[in-house]
């Protein structure tokens, strides 16, 4: 019984090593990669398009407008990250139906990376948008004794970040493996649903999250208080 | 120890490497695609705005064209109709005219045949009764009448006055050859004695006479010397009587008035005796009323 996928190791060569965790990773990226490939090969521009065309637009759509809705003007500008993040956790909780899948999202590493990501994501994005001094003045708001907190604040986000999901994927692949020694019929079945369901909301969560922080540190001169947004 | 700091660095870097992936081949294509559609279905919205302008525009051409040919054909239905029912007046009035024409022509020569009828009656009736009368009279002539219209000769004769007398006599004086007396049969010897008297008393001398007989005379005596003429006969009653007959037939002809129908002509025989009998009455009647009134 291991904890993460990241204790499956495949090959190791000094530092290198190749885990279940990486392994699995590529195998979503390569689904996602060839599937998009596949699909997005013969696009219609016209009125008359395919089922999964029209599958990926909807989907694509949807991230955009919820991007736009969380209060990001340009949606496309922040479609590439936040949409990928999305789909990743989204596809990596839906893998979980296969049997003997792994997720990577159930990796501390993994959500750590994610993580990371999102860490220094929202402060590209707040320079990009309103520059260093402004983006780093944000930091003494509302005065130069919050520029503390605002730190902790801004790497407290983040771990909680990437341990609330790792947790919640972790809880969820655990709790089938425990059910499957207890009661291996039926309600294994029942808690994979309500997996799959913890996970897409996870999914959600943590885009939406990442939306929002990208928000306050891009939202210029914002009149209303820096919020940590936390669950 | 849960991080693996190895794995965290690898999942970072595929996780940046998937972000590009998913925007080369998944957001960018799709984005692209949907941007195409929208901008085909705003065009495909602008032009069927600007067909459904111009399809507007059409149709309210269409209905001005329509209402403006509505109103020509009205135009024309009514100038047709008004045209139609002059026509058919002028058609109307000239029918009637014609009909009238005919009607006028054909009363014309109605009575005109008419008329030449009755003329053609009138005067086949005529002849047929003055024929009938001299063929009567001639049968009736017989020496008794002869002897007769001696003796009304000579009476005639001695009753001639004034002018007639002065002129006979004067023609029988101047004359070379003696005077002609001309009847129907020979008369006889008492007659001619007769006769020769009452001529020599009427003219108071002796009178030469010669005494003929002519065929044409219908029943009558006549006496001719140099130019004047003393006579009786029924051929001279006739003969005045067909004149008088004659001229009053041409009278009721002539002033006949243009419409007066054919049955309004007098009777064939009418006006003659009409003539003889008004005669007394105008010379009688008159008179008497006349003197009636005034007393």
């Amino acid at each position: 019984m291991h904890l993460s996928p990241d204790q499956i190791i495949f090959w190791q060569q000094g530092i290198f090593k190749l885990n279940a965790t990486i392994a699995n990773t590529w195998a979503l990226m390569l689904l996602m990669v060839i599937g998009s490939i596949l699909i997005t090969r013969n696009l219609s521009m016209g009125m008359e398009r395919s089922r999964w065309q029209n599958l990926l637009e909807i989907v694509v759509t949807s991230i955009s407008k919820q991007i736009e809705e969380v209060g990001l003007s340009q949606p496309e500008k922040y479609l590439g990250f936040l949409g990928t993040l999305f789909l990743f956790l989204a596809c990596a909780t839906i893998c979980t139906a296969l049997p003997g899948y792994e997720p990577p999202t159930a990796s501390l590493s993994t959500t750590v990376a994610l993580a990371l990501c999102v860490f220094v994501a929202i402060p590209f994005f707040g320079i990009e948008e309103q520059g260093v001094s402004n983006y780093l003045k944000s930091y003494l708001e509302p005065t130069f004794i919050m520029l503390p907190f605002n730190i902790i604040g801004e790497l407290s986000r983040t771990l909680a970040l990437a341990v609330r999901l790792f947790g919640n994927m972790m809880s969820g692949a655990m709790i089938i493996a425990i059910l499957l020694t207890i009661t291996p019929f039926i309600f294994p079945i029942v808690m994979t649903v309500l997996g799959l369901l913890t996970g897409m909301v996870q999914a959600y969560i943590f885009s939406v999250l990442a939306a929002v922080y990208i928000v306050a540190a891009t939202r210029v001169r914002s009149p209303l208080p820096k919020t940590d947004a936390k669950q | 120890m849960l991080v693996d700091w190895f794995t965290v660095g690898a999942q970072l870097l595929n996780f940046l490497i998937l972000v590009w992936l998913m925007k080369r081949f998944l957001y960018k294509p799709i984005l692209l695609a949907v941007d195409q559609r929208e901008k085909l279905i705003a065009n495909q919205l602008a032009d069927a705005a600007l067909k459904k302008a111009e399809a507007l525009k059409e149709r309210e051409e269409f209905h001005s064209k329509n209402e403006e040919f509505d109103q020509k054909r009205r135009d024309l239905l009514s100038k047709a109709t008004e045209e139609a029912k002059t026509e058919r007046l002028r058609l109307l009035e000239e029918a009637r005219t014609a009909a009238d024409e005919l009607t006028a022509k054909r009363q014309q020569a109605l009575k005109n045949d008419a008329q030449n009828l009755h003329q053609a009656i009138v005067r086949r009736t005529q002849e047929e009764v003055f024929e009938i009368v001299r063929k009567a009279l001639k049968d009736l002539a017989s020496t008794s009448l002869e002897e007769r219209m001696a003796d009304v000769f000579a009476r005639r004769l001695q009753e001639l006055s004034g002018v007639d007398k002065v002129e006979l006599a004067k023609a029988l004086k101047t004359a070379n050859h003696p005077a002609v007396v001309r009847s129907t049969f020979n008369l006889p010897d008492a007659q001619r004695a007769l006769i020769q008297k009452a001529l020599n008393e009427a003219l108071s001398s002796e009178i030469q006479v010669q005494f003929e007989t002519a065929a044409d005379l219908v029943s009558g005596i006549e006496l001719t010397a140099n130019g004047q003429k003393v006579s009786w006969s029924i051929a001279d009653y006739l003969t005045s009587l067909e004149k008088a007959v004659n001229e009053l037939l041409n009278k009721q002809v002539q002033p006949e008035p243009p419409h007066s129908a054919p049955d309004s002509a007098p009777p064939l025989v009418a006006p003659a005796v009409t003539a003889v009998a008004e005669l007394p009455n105008d010379s009688a009647e008159p008179p008497t009323r006349v003197k009636e009134k005034v007393g």
